[in-house]
């Protein structure tokens, strides 16, 4: 069953960047957007398995760092033309505390 | 509050693209309704003559299906003529009687085809060559009947012809004028051109008036006769002499037209609420007819409907290019010439190329090219840009050179390339899958090309290649931005110019600044323009602008290069390629320690660990106690050296000393691309000088400075800057020389790049000739670079922890 687990401050992670979370599941990547919203995706490009949380976040957005391809945070949608998507997991903000629905 | 209204009369290209844009900029602003008169959804008018030829289907050449209105809530009206006008209660009327209300009226009805006033110009078998409907008369025709004629040697008029020959009919081409093509041609490109056709088998008849078509028993047209008295047989006669604005609706409602529906720089008609743009529109006296500027028009009138106000549209230069299979001419700007311009021409009769370019001080005019058009959209690139070409003047002719391209198999003309031939080295793409995409999808730009191919968006060696294909498959519609005025990426209409001159002028030191400043469409920017924008704040502003990690791509933000797995590589600094006993014990130590799988040397004479992992690069850079070798930056890479005077026989000065004094002076300097230099003992070059951004070879009497090489993407051999004496001397040229380079550059263009914008004399000049100027440079470079850390100490004792540790549930 999953359950919200407390990751960190929100401070640890830096505006426009990311943190790697080694997980059971694999590694997590949660990205902090400009506007201080956190979202985590499986770290893995459906193009050819970049790391995400090595790539550039801009508006609600992550540029793989491989090959370009650009994913919604929100969603884990690839943005078109291209297509695919990676795994979205849930995460909260509460007090300054970031919690992963894991 | 219910929204703004917005009607548009006309459901064509440039209307339509109009519409995009205002979509694009301001989704919400008005509720659209659109009418069209022809019973089909926006479809590509330049992809017809494929249509005709049989090598395209209508469906392949719809822009815009019934989907995507409705996806955009736009209400359309198929099919209906909007006859009236009522401007005193803004409102349309269509002739079955649909009314529809409007805030802003768009016009976009398009050109008229021109019917010769002849007598028996109404028969039935007399047509236009216009649209869908037309195409299909001619298609119909071609089964039935077998003689052709085409009155009009133009672009449209060949067109029609070529496809109506392929369709098995027997064509005439009739022109008035005394060579085909005359407004693309001059006479020398049009008689080739006539040749060639002629081998196809299509008949001409040249300076020839039409008198009267001839209807026969049936009441279709028979024959045509002209004023000379000789008659042919016509059982279908396509009429493309010219295209009239249709300005009848506009005129009717009282709309000031002349030879079109006069509009100012923002689109607008003598009526402020009516804006109008494409083939009905006379701008500047001008009414343009090909496709490309009618784009431009829909871009600026997008932004007026949008109440930005920020745009104006101040007339185009363009190209043409006839799209009939296997025939290769191109032409633009002022091909004609007059009294105070010169020629470069070169006519090789035997084997049918022939190109001529017309130049007035110094810049390029026009040009027409016949046989071999690969050089086309770079001569109208230097046209548009207006470069100063004195400098390439003796080999300009000869087309810009591919030679040095890899990844297409040595390939510089696309129009020579087979379907299955591989044009993007990097990514696997074909010249038929960008070709089918092109068509299919609707693509106008080489954006569009990368988005929906992927071909040139690795490494870009293929874009020239791209663009040739774009511009052989959608003819004059392709027009590339003019360089200097290219926007940094989608998030901005800014060019790189505009960002560099901004941040100086207005003392900007933060990105956001420089958004907000700007006007940036997208809140962050991307990982195009949030990488330049950090480098020109840093470059011009190094004292008060603060480096920005998130906007640095990953390998300049973790100091290592990421490789396809995710792990990185690790590369330390061996200044001038020199290493020693110890240092190669510990990172044989380091291999061994960390299980390193793959060791190797690199071109730039250093040793490369790769396979890291990210967890690992701190204490790896800790146990190798050793600088780093930046080889993962836009930034200083490598000094490679010859062993030089310390120990060749015939070296002349010490190599390996020099370049470890350029490399510790270059140490942790950043610039718009890697920067790599050489240092050779003596002529023989053993370092390779001639292929880097800073070449120096030492001569008996000193040094011969080379600036601009690049031995990747493009091999291009680097130019002769200067002789110089000293040591110090070299420092200085070669430290001025990167400084402008910094400081001017371009993000991501390297050095032979720049070179190519700017000119080698602006180089020469800023440097070379200028000591003052030189001087200051050479101290703007050390002053920025005397507080130069190691980064990878940085980090050891702690900088950007977080990025190297991970998080755990």
């Amino acid at each position: 069953m999953a359950d919200w687990k407390m990751l960190c401050r929100i401070e640890d992670i830096p505006q426009l960047g990311s943190r790697v979370v080694k997980s059971a599941d694999g590694d997590i990547a949660v990205f902090r957007t400009s506007s201080d919203d956190v979202f985590a995706l499986r770290d893995k490009c459906p193009h050819k398995g970049g790391p995400l949380s090595q790539g550039l976040v801009h508006g609600t957005q992550v540029t793989c760092p491989l090959h370009g391809w650009k994913l919604h945070l929100d969603s884990g949608e690839v943005v078109a033309p291209d297509v695919g998507c990676s795994r979205r997991y849930p995460t909260k903000v509460d007090a300054g505390n970031v919690f992963l629905e894991i | 509050m219910s929204k703004a209204k917005l009607v548009m009369v006309g459901n064509g290209m440039a209307g339509v693209r109009t519409l995009e844009e205002l979509l694009k900029i301001s989704p919400d602003h008005y509720d659209i309704t659109v009418f069209g008169a022809e019973p089909h959804p926006n479809y590509n008018r330049i992809l017809l003559s494929p249509v005709l030829a049989g090598e395209m289907t209508v469906q392949d050449i719809i822009l815009n299906d019934h989907a995507w209105y409705a996806d955009h809530g736009i209400r359309l009206h198929l099919g209906k003529t909007v006859t009236k006008i009522d401007r005193f209660r803004r409102r349309v009327i269509a002739d079955d009687g649909t009314e529809e209300p409007y805030d802003r009226l768009l016009l976009a009805t398009g050109s008229n085809p021109f019917m010769l006033p002849v007598p028996g110009n109404q028969l039935p078998g007399v047509i236009a060559y216009r649209d869908i409907k037309d195409t299909d008369e001619m298609i119909d025709a071609a089964k039935r009947y077998s003689h052709a004629v085409v009155i009009g040697g133009g672009l449209l008029g060949l067109e029609a012809a070529n496809g109506l020959k392929q369709r098995g009919m027997d064509v005439t081409v009739v022109h008035v004028a005394g060579w085909l093509l005359e407004r693309q041609l001059d006479e020398t490109a049009g008689k080739m051109l006539q040749k060639s056709l002629e081998d196809r088998g299509l008949k001409f008849l040249l300076q020839k008036q039409t008198e009267m078509l001839i209807a026969g028993e049936s009441g279709r047209v028979a024959a045509i006769r002209f004023k000379d008295g000789m008659q042919i047989p016509a059982d279908l006669v396509v009429m493309a002499v010219g295209v009239r604005p249709n300005t009848a609706l506009a005129e009717s409602a009282g709309i000031y037209c002349n030879r079109g529906i006069v509009v100012n720089d923002t689109l607008q008609t003598y009526d402020p609420k009516v804006y109008a743009v494409g083939e009905c529109v006379a701008h500047r006296g001008v009414a343009y007819g090909l496709v490309a500027p009618l784009f431009e028009q829909g871009k600026v009138a997008a932004n007026h409907l949008a109440n930005f106000g920020i745009s104006r549209y101040t007339g185009s230069v363009t190209s043409t290019k006839l799209k009939v299979t296997g025939i290769d001419l191109f032409s633009a700007g002022d091909f004609t010439g007059n009294s105070d311009t010169e020629e470069i021409v070169l006519n090789d009769a035997a084997g049918g190329v022939y190109k001529k370019l017309v130049i007035r001080d110094n810049k390029l005019v026009g040009g027409v090219l016949y046989g071999d058009t690969a050089d086309g959209p770079w001569y109208f690139q230097m046209l548009r840009d207006g470069q100063d070409i004195h400098e390439i003047r003796d080999h300009l002719l000869f087309g810009q050179s591919h030679v040095g391209d890899v990844g297409h198999q040595g390939h510089s003309k696309a129009a020579a390339m087979a379907d299955s031939a591989e044009v993007c080295g990097c990514n696997g793409v074909s010249k038929g899958a960008i070709v089918k995409a092109i068509k299919e999808k609707g693509l106008f730009t080489l954006d569009d090309i990368k988005k929906h191919t992927k071909a040139s968006s690795s490494c870009g060696s293929c874009a020239g290649l791209c663009e040739q294909i774009l511009s052989a498959t959608i003819g004059g519609a392709y027009t590339p931005a003019a360089s200097n005025r290219k926007a940094v990426c989608g998030c901005t209409e800014h060019s790189h110019q505009e960002v560099r001159d901004t941040i100086r002028r207005q003392h900007l030191i933060r990105i956001a600044d420089i958004m907000h400043f700007m006007e940036w469409k997208t809140p962050d920017g991307c990982e195009k323009c949030r990488p330049a924008l950090n480098y020109y704040l840093i470059s011009t502003w190094p004292k008060e602008a603060k480096d920005d990690p998130r906007s640095r791509l990953i390998n300049e933000r973790a100091h290592a290069n990421i490789q396809k797995d995710g792990t990185y590589s690790v590369v330390p600094r061996m200044w001038g390629g020199l290493t020693t006993a110890a240092e190669l014990r510990r990172i044989a130590d380091v291999a061994e320690k960390y299980q390193v799988p793959t060791i190797k040397v690199t071109g730039g004479q250093r040793i490369d660990l790769l396979g890291i992992k990210k967890d690992d690069l701190i204490s790896v850079w800790k146990d190798l106690d050793m600088p780093s070798g930046h080889a993962y930056g836009k930034s200083i890479r490598t000094v490679k050296t010859c062993v030089g005077m310390e120990h060749c026989r015939f070296g002349t000065q010490l190599a390996m000393s020099m370049g470890i004094k350029l490399e510790k002076m270059l140490f942790d300097m950043y610039a718009p691309h890697k920067v790599k230099l050489a240092v050779s003992g003596c002529p023989r070059n053993c370092a390779e000088a001639g292929i880097k951004d800073v070449g120096v070879i030492g001569v008996d009497s000193g040094y011969e400075l080379y600036v601009g090489g690049n031995g990747g993407i493009k091999t291009e051999v680097a130019q002769f800057f200067v002789k110089v004496k000293s040591d110090e001397e070299v420092m200085e040229y070669s430290g001025a020389f990167l400084q402008l380079y910094r400081e001017e550059g371009f993000y991501l263009e390297r050095t032979c790049h720049y070179l190519e914008r700017v000119g080698l004399d602006h180089a020469r000049n800023k440097v070379v000739e200028d000591e003052e100027n030189r001087k200051a440079l050479y101290a703007r470079l050390l002053d920025e670079l005397k507080d130069a850390k190691d980064p990878w100490a940085e980090r050891i004792a702690g900088v950007e922890k977080q990025e190297y540790e991970t998080l755990s549930v």
